[in-house]
């Protein structure tokens, strides 16, 4: 579960986040829409315990952050904009030494599952080096659940894959959603996020400036909704 | 799938791992480090040929210097194979005492120093005319170099966060590490002349405490260092 309240962030003078409130419940998966520089990316790296917050109140499957953050990081899966991978390494090493990290027993085993998950099991060891985007991608997918975590959170995840590897995401993501898995996605992909998220929220200017459900009944589409809510603010932001 | 939280030693041994892996398939740094190295080595063998007294009286300064250089080219590395990809974020990410990272790091770094120095040595025996069977003269290394790497993966933790990671390094390593330079080239300065070791304890003590007091305030501070 992730249970955000007045959530801060600022660098030298420029408030990136402002007072944001936001929960993710287990089983949940919520797709954050928002402009370039809107904050997604701040707000995920503070998530993963990999940024510090100004004000505010964080707690990731119970354990409050910054605090307890090392209890809390065994339990997050980070997906960003980077790899996070080691380009002379091959997939398969990559994927040992990250499960050496979490402490993973039966390391080779899990790691074989994860790469024929990902479909990269053939292309095991290869130097990363010389992957494609995707495959790339697709290697950062297995790194951010190998261990199983109970709290996802990913930077535009679709990124550089094709359908087939697409459709490979959102089938994964809907089995750890059925699993319990409390999933947050930054995407600009409205597609991906009408076919996935049970709740979009959309982040203008530092804070949540609107928020629907798919069980909401509304007749206006998704994309309508987002130009609404960026609109919206852009006529009146709520004060800082 | 069963998880165990991974022990102390059991993370800095999988970072460890990682980077002898990384080197084994590119070798990139120990090769240069062990061609500037050697080129260094040659360079001042050269300048100093015609003067055969302070030949004698350098040649301590010319092993430390060799090694310091060539330690910086790898500690630029080391640090920049962490950056390409975010892969010290993954590193952050993890749920292991962050301190195992600087002590992976140092072990992986005095390694590769310990390999450039082996190949080194047997150049600079035969090139200044030095006998290197001297266990002293090799405790000095040892301890020298713990030093110099303690300190300088630190700083290059420091670094690797700024733009200008490669030329900050050794702006911010060499005024740090001067004490354990001047000391490791006294003491080796020492045993290669014969000295007594009750005129040389002095700099080795100042060297083991300069060591320990280095690895204390990496531990203690190394979780800050790295943080946004």
């Amino acid at each position: 579960m992730i249970e955000v309240t007045g959530l801060s962030k600022r660098f030298a003078n420029k408030h990136v986040l402002k007072g944001l409130e936001i929960t993710v419940t287990p089983g949940e998966i919520v797709a954050l829409l928002g402009a370039n520089g809107a904050g997604k990316t701040t707000l995920l790296r503070i998530l993963a315990a990999l940024s510090n917050p100004t004000l505010g109140k964080i707690k990731i499957g119970g354990h409050a952050l910054p605090a307890e953050a090392a209890a809390a990081r065994g339990r997050i899966g980070f997906l960003g904009h980077k790899t996070l991978l080691y380009s002379d390494l091959s997939a398969e090493q990559n994927l040992l030494f990250c499960s050496r990290l979490y402490g993973i027993q039966n390391a080779n085993s899990r790691v074989d599952e994860v790469l024929e998950l990902v479909n990269l099991f053939r292309r095991k060891r290869d130097p990363v080096r010389i992957f494609s985007r995707g495959m790339l991608q697709r290697l950062s997918i297995g790194r951010a659940i190998l261990h199983n975590p109970q709290v996802l959170l990913l930077d535009e995840a679709h990124t550089g894959l094709d359908q087939d590897s697409a459709a490979m995401l959102n089938e994964l993501l809907r089995s750890l959603s059925k699993e319990g898995a409390t999933i947050l996605m930054a995407s600009h992909d409205l597609d991906r996020v009408s076919e996935l998220a049970y709740r979009v929220d959309v982040l203008v200017s530092g804070r949540i400036a609107a928020s629907r459900s798919k069980s909401e009944k509304s007749s206006s589409s998704l994309a309508q909704f987002y130009a609404d809510a960026l609109q919206s603010e852009k006529r009146g932001p709520r004060g800082n | 799938m069963e998880i165990k939280s991974p022990g102390f030693l059991a993370s800095i041994k999988a970072i460890l791992w990682k980077d002898i892996a990384i080197e084994w398939r590119s070798r990139q740094m120990l090769s240069a480090m062990m061609i500037f190295a050697l080129l260094v080595i040659l360079i001042f063998n050269f300048a100093l040929e015609l003067d055969a007294r302070a030949r004698i009286n350098v040649t301590a300064g010319v092993l430390w210097a060799t090694f310091a250089f060539a330690g910086t080219l790898g500690l630029n590395r080391s640090m920049a194979i962490e950056k390409e990809g975010d892969a010290l974020d993954g590193l952050l990410l993890a749920p292991i005492d962050r301190s195992t990272i600087y002590f992976g790091k140092l072990l992986g770094n005095l390694l590769f120093m310990f390999v450039v120095e082996l190949i080194t040595l047997p150049v600079y025996s035969v090139l200044y005319n030095v006998n290197l069977f001297n266990a002293g003269l090799l405790l000095v290394i040892v301890l020298g170099s713990l030093g110099y790497a303690a300190v300088g993966t630190l700083l290059a933790s420091m670094a690797v966060q700024a733009r200008t990671r490669d030329l900050l390094l050794p702006v911010l390593l060499f005024p740090v590490v001067i004490p354990a330079l001047v000391a490791a080239i006294r003491a080796s300065s020492g045993f290669l002349s014969g000295l007594e070791v009750e005129f040389i304890m002095p700099s080795l003590n100042l060297l083991i405490a300069y060591d320990l007091v280095m690895l204390a305030l990496a531990y203690m501070f190394f979780d800050f260092v790295i943080e946004e």
